[in-house]
């Protein structure tokens, strides 16, 4: 628990007291490499999505990274280590520390309506960063899911043949294809609703860089 | 370089005009044309983070891609099981028609003779030479119903038929501890495999498509099958077969795409 306290008090303030740290160290670098990952994953795969389109539209290309196909693929394949591997140190160290019992349980269907229902009306209150409300749980932990879905998605379609495993769980080639896509979906779908709420509580930006 | 600039028209074409031109030049000048892959892709990617971006970053990216790449064919061909078989399916669920697929349209599919035809096997085997059809039709046969991934995406269901190339590789007492099987093809095509793909047991030399002889269209006269490979990886219209130490390259792996290709 030492680490989540900052060593010296900052003169703002009260005398003696020690000011939480909201996100240490490791978590905002996990979390700056994860974004970087996830957005040349994303913009990289909408490239690589519309060499065959399966469903009726097409991402437009000047907001896809890579140019054509086959640098496509490269941005895609070379951020994927730093995405799988970020991510393998982001797992583990919540695991290691303890923060995924402490920021993350308990999270009921319950809490996640109170609060969601109290975010809606405003009533939500973002006094203590070093806590997480249940809406907020429930979106990490989702973007986590999504991310190791993605993956594992991702993995089926690179190594079909190695994996086959994964791939009769996720259904096969094909609908593998509709698993990471829609995963991908997801997954931006929280990134606009995250940087939404960023802008709506600035402070925690401030969190994310600083630690407090 | 942009592709519009080198193909910019001198005289007024209508726009049906352009586009062919632009289409043909595509064609025509794969190479360079399309390795502007970075170019306009890191900034028209919003990527501001990667600030200041000039031709030097972008050939440094280039670059760097290129050897990310590479280092991935090693982690491929490390992660590579080569008893791991790729699914099969029943006859019923062939995707009819089997789409046809090149770097060209179908009206340009090279015409090869098959009684004059002779594959060229040479490298690092002990017995090179030649081989006619009939030679390759008497050695033993396999069939397979495997589903053809291509790079883009998509996939279809296929059987394919000829001789299991780690025989025709033993039959040619090819030097198995070489590093690479190299193809040339009619169409200028070429290609090359790892050898734990090339010996894989559905790896093919395929001569037959769905119970017929190979038609053009799918390759004739024989097709490399690999189902643990890309279908950029599966060469066509094979004529000449190259066993070898030298990294061969491929036609789109020469311009980018992934080497080992593959599951």
């Amino acid at each position: 628990m030492s680490t989540m306290m900052v060593s010296q008090a900052r003169p703002a303030a009260a005398a003696g007291a020690r000011v939480a740290v909201a996100q240490p160290l490791w978590v905002r670098v996990t979390h700056w490499i994860n974004a970087l990952a996830a957005i040349l994953m994303v913009l990289s795969g909408w490239r690589i999505y519309n060499a065959t389109a399966f469903f009726d539209f097409r991402i437009p290309n000047s907001i896809t990274l890579g140019g054509w196909l086959a640098g496509a693929l490269q941005w895609h394949f070379a951020a994927m280590w730093l995405l799988f591997v970020n991510g393998l140190v982001y797992l583990v160290l919540n695991v290691a520390t303890g923060r995924v019992q402490r920021r993350f349980l308990p999270l009921s269907p319950r809490a996640f309506m109170a609060d969601f229902t109290a975010a809606l009306r405003g009533h939500l209150s973002h006094d203590d960063l070093t806590v997480y409300n249940a809406v907020q749980k429930a979106a990490y932990v989702g973007a986590v899911v999504l991310l190791v879905l993605l993956v594992l998605s991702g993995l089926v379609l690179w190594k079909s043949v190695q994996f086959p495993l994964l791939r009769t769980l996720l259904g096969g080639y094909e609908i593998a294809r509709r698993v990471h896509f829609l995963a991908m979906c997801g997954l931006v779908l929280f990134f606009f609703v995250h940087v939404m709420m960023v802008i709506l509580v600035p402070r925690t930006l401030r969190t994310m860089i600083r630690g407090r | 370089m942009s592709l519009r600039n080198t193909v910019r028209p001198t005289v007024e074409l209508s726009a049906l005009d352009r586009r062919f031109l632009v289409k043909e030049a595509e064609r025509l000048l794969p190479m360079n044309a399309r390795r502007r892959f970075l170019r306009g892709g890191i900034t028209l990617g919003g990527l501001a983070m990667l600030t200041g971006c000039n031709v030097t970053d972008t050939k440094m990216a280039e670059t760097l891609l290129m050897r990310i790449s590479r280092f991935n064919d090693r982690v491929q061909g490390w992660l590579f099981d080569p008893t791991r078989l790729a699914p099969t399916y029943p006859e019923s669920m062939i995707t009819r028609p089997f789409p046809f697929n090149a770097f060209y349209d179908m009206d340009r599919v090279p015409e090869v003779d098959g009684e004059s035809f002779r594959l060229q096997v040479g490298g690092r085997v002990r017995q090179p030479g030649s081989w006619t059809l009939e030679q390759l039709a008497s050695l033993p046969q396999q069939e397979q119903i495997t589903r053809h991934i291509c790079v883009e995406g998509w996939s279809a269901i296929g059987r394919w038929g000829g001789v299991p190339f780690s025989v025709f590789l033993q039959r040619v007492n090819a030097d198995l501890s070489s590093k690479y099987v190299a193809f040339r093809c009619a169409d200028d095509y070429y290609e090359s495999i790892d050898m734990p793909t090339a010996l894989h047991p559905q790896t093919i030399l395929a001569l037959t498509y769905d119970g017929q002889t190979l038609p053009p269209e799918y390759g004739f006269p024989m097709k490399l099958r690999m189902p643990t490979k890309l279908g950029y990886k599966n060469p066509k219209h094979i004529v000449e077969i190259v066993v070898t130490n030298d990294y061969p390259g491929g036609y789109w792996e020469d311009q980018g795409y992934n080497w080992f290709g593959g599951s």
